[in-house]
């Protein structure tokens, strides 16, 4: 069992990456993730840290030094938000074809333009087809809690996909809060030793990675991704239930809250969970049935338990805190909802697009969600597919 | 010698049984990459003008100047390219490598 602490997200998270001390981090400052790059750096600077700390000059270079140290063996490394992800991009791609093991926590901020420092989900949304394992957190705990799971989920070796790590930027990142964090040689002992069955430092045994692979065999390394993809979904469930015997908290692919007799729900993506959560015991003691389904892990989707904890429920919103642009709905929408087409009761399911740029979420917001649920199943005043919700109109 | 299984056509290896993300696990196997067949001039060694500075080992790219004892023997024609570096720092008055049209003597 832990202990409790108070302690912001990033602070949680760069202490987490403490108890991880990982051979290599490489990371550039960038709002609202800069206190995780900050606070690690003083525990370089004290000794606290065996880790070569890179200092580099954009967010390009930061994993781009991360994946080399990866490819090297080494536990590496490092943490971005918004455009800091957004300029790293092509090697986002390498690092998960080359299947390392990387774990990045992202301070989800909204993409420019216009130019914002504020929580939306675009910036990792973008990043959703570029192969890296996606989980989000609710909390300061759970992304505590989740990035010391993913260096064991990345380094398995039916997986060998980097991760991202994600938390709410300011209203997670910045929010001073109550959480339990666990033993540092206990975490250690659960994290092991990454050992690399490849290796760049292999003298004995050299490699080549990362080669050119054109029409004949680019084809089949694509395919082995999506196999490691697929089989991260047990492993993360195992490592949730080796966490659990180790802190005392597990958590699954989602969690579904009061979802079971349910006659409307909403399904919703980070810190939001927590508001949708209050308004569902608030509609519960009015003696409806709300329910409310929290995303933790959105790669690989996990497709087959949604539907099953969403097929008997009638009608569903589907919060996507990110623009696809599509014009059909964010992506958790797009997914969600095709996901649903192999059911035989095909739910209503309807999107609301909500909080880009930091736009406030409040109760009353969720509210009029399930109250629009509840007109549209019962009344002629029938949602649209997709609403913007708390845009000025 | 590696303990890594080797692949001698990558078109006959399913994606279960090719090494993950395309790694190259078997070391130096470029040699098995004939990279003098698109050569279009050649080098010719006229052995009585040679000193064996090795010179042309020494600036060959690639390493295609063949050498037993420290004394140059002949050249690799299945990895020059024909790019005739060997003839230009060839550094004897009467050159001991010159370039030739390839398609001609072939």
């Amino acid at each position: 069992m832990g202990e409790r602490v108070a302690l912001t997200g990033n602070e949680a998270v760069s202490l987490a990456m403490k108890q991880i001390n990982p051979d290599v981090v490489a990371a550039y400052p960038i709002t609202p993730q800069t206190d995780i790059v900050q606070y690690f750096s003083t525990f370089v600077a004290d000794g606290e840290v065996d880790t070569e700390f890179v200092t580099v000059e954009s967010e390009h270079s930061a994993m781009s030094a991360t994946v080399g140290a990866a490819s090297a063996g080494a536990r590496a490394m490092t943490a971005t938000s918004s455009n800091g992800l957004a300029l790293m991009w092509e090697i986002v791609y390498i690092a998960s074809s080359m299947r390392l093991p990387i774990v990045m926590p992202v301070v989800n901020r909204a993409l420019s333009g216009p130019i914002n420092i504020h929580c939306d989900h675009s910036d990792s949304m973008g990043a959703r087809d570029s192969g890296w394992i996606q989980i989000y957190s609710e909390n300061a705990q759970e992304a505590y809690d989740n990035t010391l799971q993913a260096i064991r989920i990345t380094e398995h070796p039916d997986v060998l996909l980097p991760a991202m790590v994600c938390q709410d930027g300011f209203i997670i990142s910045h929010a001073l809060e109550n959480l339990e964090i666990e033993d540092t040689e206990a975490l250690r002992r659960f994290i092991g030793i990454r050992s690399a069955d490849i290796s760049l430092l292999d003298t004995e045994d050299p490699v080549t990675l990362g080669p050119l692979a054109l029409f004949d065999s680019y084809f089949e390394f694509k395919r082995q991704q999506a196999e490691a993809m697929a089989q991260a979904k047990q492993v993360i469930l195992d490592v949730a239930r080796e966490y659990e015997t180790l802190a005392g908290r597990y958590y699954g692919l989602f969690e579904a809250y009061k979802l079971e007799d349910a006659e409307m729900a909403v399904v919703v993506i980070g810190s939001t969970a927590g508001t949708a959560k209050a308004v569902v015991d608030e509609l519960r003691e009015e003696g409806k049935k709300a329910g409310m389904l929290k995303i933790r892990v959105f790669r690989p989707f996990p497709a087959e338990e949604l539907v099953d904890a969403l097929k008997d429920i009638p009608i569903i919103a589907v919060m996507d805190r990110a623009e696809s642009f599509s014009t059909q709905g964010g992506p958790l929408f797009s997914e969600l909802k095709a996901a649903l087409y192999e059911t035989e009761a095909r739910p209503q399911v309807h999107n609301f697009i909500y909080g880009l740029g930091g736009r406030d979420v409040r109760v009353e917001d969720i509210e009029t969600v399930y109250t629009r649920l509840e007109e549209s199943l019962n009344t002629s005043n029938k949602l649209d597919r997709v609403s913007y919700l708390g845009v000025r109109e | 010698m590696s303990k890594r299984k080797q692949i001698t056509n990558i078109e006959e290896v399913g994606w279960r049984e090719l090494p993950r993300a395309g790694a190259i696990v078997e070391a130096g196997n470029a040699a098995k990459y004939n990279t003098g067949d698109w050569r279009s001039v050649k080098p010719v060694w006229k052995e009585d003008n040679c000193i064996h500075c090795l010179f042309c080992w020494v600036f060959c790219p690639d390493a295609a100047i063949l050498t037993e004892d420290g004394k140059m023997t002949g050249i690799d024609f299945d990895h020059c390219k024909g790019c005739g570096i060997c003839a230009k720092e060839c550094p004897t008055k009467e050159k001991a490598l010159v370039m030739v049209d390839d398609s001609v003597t072939q």
